[in-house]
């Protein structure tokens, strides 16, 4: 395991409706970059992602996996799901849009805050979707060495 | 820290070494090594769920005698506003206030009442809206040490503002230098407390460089010497009694928001609520609250692990208290509350830092390395979280093996897998017999190796 360079990957498996594990996948994925040292805002921003990526995979998606990846280089996170895709995603990412289901609303979720939230904590990101298929979302968080490692 | 100093400490004698600590400990700050519980005092928040676990009640807490007294000149006791609901006979404060002095104290200043100063500094710090939202309150010291390591990036969401047992001991003293004259070092002042983070609070304090209490003494401790005096207080007179409902509220959880009265304000009580909630914080969420009270124990202090009533009857007890005592008849008026808030005299002189004890390497890569083994052990061990390996749960050993504690034969479940495969390994010996012994030739004719016996 320890041969070749450094590297550490987390992967979550998130269902449909399944809103707990948005929660649990952000606290684990905190915990792990707190234990590896870096940057409370990097250990914080990433937690971020993870939560929202999973939300939406939770909200919109049928099922979706997450894989946290870290490298002494940067954080990436790879979301992808089987769901009904995006089909404009330039709208999707504006602050307030969603098309989250009314019951989704009714339990403080689904505000269309999401990937606008994704935007800002990442340095950064590429989304993919293919309508009726699914979406790949791939955020970056660069580790300028002296800064964001304690 | 290499002298971190604890208030919860193990008594070796009656600790018989069973797991229960360790799996409450909602820090994961205790192990089991030889027999004995061993804190890990880097990581402790003396929030004191172990004393209130332990069934052999082998965890202390390491508070001050009464003897600590003669000490100083003049003595001032400062009851916390928890404290008023642990008798459950007495429903008059000022009975209990006089029972308090009669234990050997010249002055009695209730915290409750810095409570009022407090919660009126906060409101109006609220007001300013000039803050990151939610502020957080900084009364609980195990929910500060939990941030320092937890949480540290929400450290700067802390009120700026004393705890009311620091403004009483600040107020209580020098009111005590007008009065009597006696200068200030000479002057002791003793916080009756519900916790043991206090302790730890007053010796290392989180806001100010030197606390102005000069020793903790634990509600456990006196309690009994209490009841006896009580019983020689006749009547109610004396007028000790300055702090109302506001600031005696602030003994069960909801008071202290109440007190503090913004329209806008979270209660939170138990570490796990408070992880929950400060995750939330930390994902951005809650912005529309103003104020978060957070106590590390359920129900508030009067759920402390030093009290000794049973924290749903404190609560009516001291709900029952407060009715009887109005807010509107309160001592400070509004001129002077505007005064403690314009001078800096209760403002945190220092910032609460953060303490990053999880870290597994200083350099990240070495750290990535460290954590694919932990991942890896992890994996390797049975996933039983039974806690015999004197770790609270598999994850912890394997962080254990990585830092060098422990080893994986800690594992009863390991240690009878290696058993079993050493057994299986000793009986296959053990049927084998030499050639010169062995009776009969295998059905086949062929050695294990596929010869024939005959070209051996």
């Amino acid at each position: 395991m320890s041969s070749g360079a450094p590297r550490h990957v987390i992967e979550f498996l998130i269902r449909e409706k399944d809103f707990l594990s948005a929660g649990e996948s952000a606290s684990k994925t905190k915990k792990a970059l707190q234990q590896l040292g870096l940057k409370a805002e990097v250990a914080k921003n990433s937690a971020i992602i993870v939560y929202e990526a999973a939300m939406n995979v939770v909200i919109h998606a049928i099922s979706g996996k997450l894989r946290v990846v870290i490298v002494p280089e940067e954080v990436s996170i790879v979301a992808e799901d089987v769901g009904p895709g995006i089909p404009d995603i330039e709208l999707a990412m504006q602050e307030g849009y969603s098309t989250a289901p009314h019951e989704v609303r009714e339990m403080g979720f689904g505000a269309g805050m999401g990937l606008a939230n994704i935007e800002r904590c990442s340095d950064e990101l590429n989304i993919k979707s293919e309508p009726g298929v699914g979406t790949v979302l791939e955020a970056r968080i660069h580790l300028k060495q002296k800064d964001d490692v304690r | 820290m290499a002298n971190y100093f604890h208030s919860v400490t193990l008594d070796e004698e009656k600790c018989l070494g069973c797991t229960n600590c360790i799996k409450r400990c909602p820090v994961e700050a205790i192990r089991v090594h030889q027999g004995k519980a061993k804190i890990i005092e880097e990581r402790c928040i003396d929030c004191g769920e172990c004393i209130r676990s332990c069934p052999n009640h082998a965890k202390v807490a390491v508070t001050d005698a009464l003897e600590r007294l003669a000490a100083f000149e003049y003595r001032i006791v400062l009851p916390a506003p928890s404290f008023f609901a642990q008798i459950r006979e007495e429903k008059d404060i000022e009975r209990i206030l006089q029972a308090l002095l009669n234990l050997g104290f010249d002055e009695v200043y209730e915290v409750a009442l810095a409570a009022e100063v407090v919660s009126y500094m906060v409101g109006k710090y609220l007001a300013t809206n000039n803050y990151k939202k939610p502020l957080i309150s900084s009364a609980c010291p195990a929910i500060l040490r939990l941030m320092q390591m937890k949480f540290p990036d929400l450290l700067e969401q802390v009120t700026p503002i004393m705890t009311p047992m620091e403004v009483a001991a600040r107020l209580a003293k020098e009111g005590a230098v007008a009065r009597t004259g006696i200068p200030y070092e000479r002057i002791g002042a003793f916080f009756i407390s519900p916790c043991p983070a206090k302790v730890t609070e007053m010796r290392q304090p989180l806001h100010v460089k030197k606390s102005a209490v000069d020793g903790v003494i634990g509600a456990t401790a006196i309690y009994k010497d209490v009841i006896k005096q009580l019983a020689k207080v006749k009547g109610s007179t004396k007028g000790l009694r300055r702090a109302t409902s506001r600031g005696i509220g602030w003994g069960y959880l909801t008071g202290e928001s109440r007190a503090i009265g913004t329209s806008s304000s979270l209660s939170t009580g138990g570490i796990q609520n408070a992880i929950s909630i400060f995750e939330e914080i930390e994902r951005g969420e809650l912005k529309d609250v103003d104020f978060i009270e957070v106590q590390a124990c359920p129900g508030g202090c009067v759920g402390g692990p030093l009290n000794m009533q049973n924290l749903f009857v404190a609560r009516v007890n001291l709900k029952n208290m407060i009715t009887k005592y109005k807010a509107k008849d309160a001592y400070f008026d509004a001129k002077q509350l505007k005064r403690f808030y314009e001078q800096d005299h209760f403002w945190s002189t220092e910032r609460v830092e953060p303490r990053p004890i999880m870290v597994l390497d200083d350099d990240v890569s070495k750290a990535l390395f460290k954590m694919e083994r932990l991942d890896a052990i992890t994996a390797s061990l049975p996933g039983l979280d039974c806690g015999a390996c004197g770790s609270p749960n598999c994850r912890a050993l394997a962080e254990d093996i990585i830092r060098g504690s422990a080893f994986d034969t800690d594992c009863v479940i390991k240690l009878r897998e290696r058993v079993k495969t050493l057994a299986e390994e000793i009986l296959d010996l053990a049927r084998k017999l030499p050639q010169t012994m062995a009776k009969e030739q295998p059905a086949t004719g062929k050695n294990d190796d596929g010869k024939d016996f005959s070209s051996a």
